[in-house]
């Protein structure tokens, strides 16, 4: 965490937190997990598809008339289909454990909210819902995030999740300037 | 030949436990990257923390040469292996709402789990945000529906639209991406020295690790270019069991067979005609499809896409020029195919007798009989007869066969 400043709510301290990984290292490793995955199963990683499953299940449990009436959530929990059968539900389970794992193995486990010095926690959390809804909007609509869409099609050479990462990083850049507040 | 469809292979638990380990391997990539701290992520808009083009585009290129590596060796096929479909203009817009997401949000989908899971409760909003955005996307993707299905190009691969070999591609992609690394690296050095906090020990590291990096991947890509990838004909070559049906005639179904399976309403399926245009204006079956033997890619890529897979029925005169586009067709399991036995030649002969006059002696694979008017498939003959078999119907060359698995795709 470089120069980041973040506010601890609740910390338990029982080991030192180590430094993360060379992140050219973590690429190599990550890059060998993409690999692998195409290579035994002929499919890619994925995020935001298991997500978003997973909240039309919850969603079918508050307003199951709702989801059944809505076209484009039918195909994934309409009537008497089980929104959490599906094998990117499961890559899901596995980055929460892997994540969980990895960050109590190296002291990282730690219930803190990460914002920028100018910005309050309750504040930073509505933004960061913010972002996300942008993000999982814009995952739908592309179909596929940076994981499902980004590293698979550009490992895969799809000339669509070529022009969608040149479109990710281009939205990062133009709007960095403007809400630079928020992090710095 | 790889890939495998684990939870057909395994059944469900199995096939399932082993995504959860694959997400598991995913998850500790990222956290250990140090994807679940907002500011790594967004560092990379600042000209700060290059995280995310180092790990990213590093993890692109390690797959990437692997993949097209073990493609090159045969030991995967690359048509059945998930390259996400091409529909341009939602990419683009799907790519710039997430990039608005990641400046403001400072998380994408997958980054979001890994802080989660860390115990960031910025990483949960976003997570819940993100399901909440798939929601709302649902309750409104009726109104730009017509916008949302635009600009589909299939499975539209770089080198298709380059026009050049898949291995060149994937050689200028590496070079690219290695320099794109290697200047991130330069700008993260450079922000790290005017902060004060570049160590020796990391700039020594960083020159040890992509220094090895750039020299294995340049040395697969050598290997790349040299193997080359692999062609319908080297995978003809290794597949003995294909040769053995086309040895033992399990290869050939009889026109009365054709006829049969034309009229299955449990079979899907395709005839393909890979004579030349006259033959085919003068005479073809009903619902056949003329296709340019020289330019099967297409073809063979609509055939995969088909979600019942076909079984299809491939013909020409005789059977000469039918039995090399078979040979393609079947190269690599992925497509149920049959030639049609003697041909539109031995189609006439039964369905047509006496309507058309002999050729006494005709070049092989060339029409047999003298078809006065290009009628095409208007010849009362050429409509296959209704058989008398009722379905289900035991077929004695035709055999049903499994989709392939092609991948379903990481946006599910």
């Amino acid at each position: 965490m470089t120069a980041a400043s973040s506010t601890v709510t609740k910390s338990k301290k029982k080991r030192a937190a180590k430094p993360f990984t060379n992140s050219l290292i973590a690429g190599v490793l990550l890059g060998l997990v993409l690999f692998l995955v195409y290579f035994f199963t002929g499919d890619g990683l994925g995020a935001s598809g298991g997500a978003n499953r997973f909240a039309v299940w919850a969603a079918r449990l508050v307003a199951p008339g709702w989801v059944n009436s809505t076209p484009y959530l039918i195909k994934y929990g309409g009537g008497a289909k089980k929104p959490l059968d599906s094998f990117i539900v499961m890559l899901d389970i596995g980055v929460l454990l892997g994540g969980f794992l990895s960050a109590w193995y190296f002291g990282r486990l730690k219930t803190v909210t990460i914002k920028g010095p100018r910005v309050g926690t309750s504040m930073r959390w509505f933004i960061a819902f913010i972002g996300g809804t942008l993000a999982g909007f814009g995952a739908r609509m592309s179909r596929g995030c940076t994981s499902g869409q980004g590293l698979n099609g550009a490992a895969t050479l799809s000339v669509g999740s070529w022009a969608f990462l040149l479109a990710f990083f281009a939205g990062g850049y133009l709007l960095a300037y403007f809400v630079r507040r928020l992090w710095f | 030949m790889a890939p495998f469809d684990p939870v057909e292979l395994l059944g469900k638990p199995m096939g399932y436990l082993i995504f959860i380990l694959f997400g598991m391997g995913f998850g500790v990539s990222l956290e250990i990257a140090g994807f679940g701290v907002a500011h790594k992520l967004i560092g990379q808009f600042y000209f700060k923390d290059q995280t995310v083009f180092k790990t990213m585009f590093t993890s692109v290129l390690v797959a990437m040469a692997l993949l097209f590596l073990t493609i090159g060796l045969g030991w995967l096929d690359y048509d059945r292996i998930f390259v996400p479909p091409t529909y341009l203009w939602t990419g683009i817009l799907g790519g710039l709402l997430l990039g608005f997401g990641i400046i403001i949000g400072g998380y994408c989908p997958g980054t979001s789990l890994a802080s989660s899971a860390s115990g960031h409760l910025d990483g949960i909003f976003f997570v819940a945000g993100v399901m909440a955005g798939g929601l709302l996307f649902g309750s409104v993707a009726d109104s730009f529906w017509g916008f949302y299905n635009s600009s589909f190009m299939g499975r539209f691969t770089l080198p298709e639209w380059l026009g050049l070999p898949t291995e060149v591609v994937v050689a200028i992609a590496i070079v690219a991406g290695l320099l794109l690394v290697w200047g991130s690296d330069m700008i993260e050095k450079a922000w790290k020295r005017r902060e004060g906090i570049l160590t020796d020990a990391e700039v020594k590291q960083d020159k040890r690790v992509l220094t090895g990096i750039a020299v294995a991947l340049l040395a697969a890509t050598v290997a790349i270019l040299v193997i080359g990838q692999p062609t319908l004909a080297d995978a003809w070559n290794k597949n003995t069991e294909k040769q053995a049906m086309l040895a033992e005639g399990k290869a050939f179904v009889p026109p009365a067979e054709v006829s049969q399976a034309v009229y299955d309403p449990l079979i899907n399926i395709v005839l393909l005609d890979v004579r030349d245009e006259r033959d085919f204006n003068l005479y073809h079956l009903e619902n056949a499809q003329r296709i340019d033997p020289d330019n099967l890619a297409p073809v063979m890529a609509d055939l995969l896409q088909e979600s019942e897979p076909p079984v299809v029925i491939v013909m020409s005169n005789d059977e000469t020029r039918a039995i090399e586009v078979w040979k393609q067709l079947v190269a690599k399991n992925s497509i149920n195919a049959y030639v049609m036995e003697g041909g539109i030649n031995a189609w006439i002969e039964e369905h047509a007798e006496g309507q058309f006059q002999p050729i006494e002696s005709h070049p092989d694979d060339t029409l047999a009989w003298v078809i006065p008017d290009a009628l095409g498939d208007k010849w009362h003959s050429a409509i296959p007869h209704q058989p008398h078999h009722p379905a289900p119907y035991e077929y004695e060359i035709i055999k049903l066969q499994k989709k392939a698995p092609t991948g379903a795709g990481g946006c599910g």
